[in-house]
């Protein structure tokens, strides 16, 4: 199991409080969430709307930053960054996946894989190349000059995930990538993020209500009333430990 | 460790034709929408050079009358201003979560300024050229009839500095909510919902 052999930490978290609002009407989503996440491992995030696993994902992405604690990625205290440094992580280091796809509406989908390339100073000519590769391996080759509006949602998604893998991050973090899509396709988008895992290494963090997701994670978070209720091991035999 | 990490992050931008291609796009393939943005800041910028072209046409103006002609100038000045800032502003407030998707994409809030900044250059310039045109040409031709004829070279001046004005405030219109748009954290701009 890839947690277990290489427990090198990609991202740790101490004591993250995020709070929204002011004085009485403050509400906490997270209340001092510690942990530590291991580089290649699959790791689910499953908790109840309104458990804070939203916020969670939000700082562990470096798309938020919290109220109290500090969140490491890769050793890096995400609150020091500048937010010049904090695109620069985004772009080389963290791989996103949303729920509701997020590609850019008026970019085809290569031009949506490439988009993340350019910014990190790749050449055009490279970013094409690298793009048409990462759309086979999602299967969408074909499609490479279709918009957005024009494929359905579980293209929409391998197309997502493409652009997620422009830029090799080490990590992929995905907010319920299969809560907008039917079963199967759900399953295939699961499918493709293990096979991600394994062939690449990829480090994949997923806040997820999708079950069949338990079957494929290496470890599981539940978050509840925003603090890490419990953390759950996948030994292998699909028999979960606590 | 964290000095080692922070040492890393090096300082670059995309090449201004990634911004100039995003705009582009962004221009057509909503073209529709961006032509009814266009076509309000052209309305405006007609409605001034038009007022300012009659007052210039105003043979032998008393007091009186050159006082509500400014006047009139002054207000048409603020409904444009009102009009372009609107168009403006709803085209970036409702691409909020293209600005979180762009940004979780490794985009600096710099480049994201940058797009909007070249989208409002090209809508601005356009809308008040022809905006300026229209308006002028309209009332030039109107004065021309009623026997008090503008000379062209006041025309040309009209036009010239109406685009200008309209060019101004479209920029500054849609530059002020996008560079509020890219400091916002990026969760943030992912969850407006317009």
């Amino acid at each position: 199991m890839s947690a277990a052999t290489a427990q090198e930490v990609v991202v740790r978290t101490v004591d993250v409080v995020k709070q929204y609002g002011e004085g009485e009407a403050a509400v906490r989503a997270l209340n001092g969430v510690s942990c530590e996440i291991f580089g290649g491992e699959y790791l689910s995030i499953m908790g109840p709307s309104g458990s804070g696993k939203s916020t969670f994902f939000n700082m562990i992405g470096g798309l938020d930053k919290p109220n109290e604690g500090s969140v490491f990625v890769n050793s890096v205290d995400i609150a020091q960054l500048t937010p010049r440094e904090l695109a620069f992580l985004r772009c080389h280091t963290i791989g996103y996946i949303f729920q509701t796809f997020n590609l850019i509406t008026v970019r085809t989908a290569l031009e949506n894989v490439t988009l993340p390339m350019l910014f990190a100073g790749t050449s055009p000519e490279d970013a094409e190349e690298r793009g048409m590769k990462l759309l086979d391996t999602v299967g969408l080759g074909h499609r490479y000059h279709h918009r957005p509006t024009e494929l359905s949602g579980g293209q929409q998604q391998r197309v997502a995930i493409a652009r997620s893998l422009a830029n090799d991050p080490a990590i992929i973090l995905a907010d319920e990538p299969t809560g907008n899509l039917d079963l199967k396709t759900g399953q295939e988008i699961i499918d493709l993020l293990k096979m991600l895992q394994s062939e690449r290494g990829v480090t994949i963090i997923s806040a997820t209500h999708d079950h069949k997701m338990l079957d494929v994670s290496d470890r599981i978070f539940h978050i509840r009333d925003g603090k890490l209720d419990r953390i759950d091991i996948n030994d292998g035999s699909n028999v979960i430990v606590h | 460790m964290q000095v080692q990490g922070r040492a890393q992050f090096k300082n670059v931008d995309p090449p201004l034709w990634v911004a100039w291609h995003q705009a582009l796009a962004s221009i057509r393939v909503r073209f529709l929408r961006q032509l009814i943005t266009s076509i309000g800041i052209a309305l405006g910028i007609a409605f001034l050079a038009s007022i300012q072209t009659l007052r210039l046409a105003e043979t032998n103006p008393d007091v009186q009358s050159q006082a509500r002609m400014q006047w009139l100038v002054g207000t048409s000045l603020m409904m444009c201003l009102v009009g372009v800032t609107n168009s403006m502003l709803m085209s970036v407030t409702e691409r909020y979560r293209e600005i979180g998707t762009i940004k979780c994409l490794g985009a600096s809030d710099s480049f994201i300024v940058r797009v909007f900044f070249l989208e409002a250059v090209l809508l601005g310039l356009t809308g008040s050229l022809i905006g300026a045109v229209l308006g002028c040409g309209l009332s030039a031709l109107a004065a021309r009839f009623s026997g008090t004829p503008v000379p062209l070279a006041q025309c040309t001046g009209i036009v010239l500095a109406a685009t200008l004005i309209g060019l101004i405030m479209t920029v500054l219109a849609a530059i002020a909510p996008a560079i509020q748009a890219a400091r916002m954290p990026a969760a943030a701009a992912l969850r407006v919902d317009i």
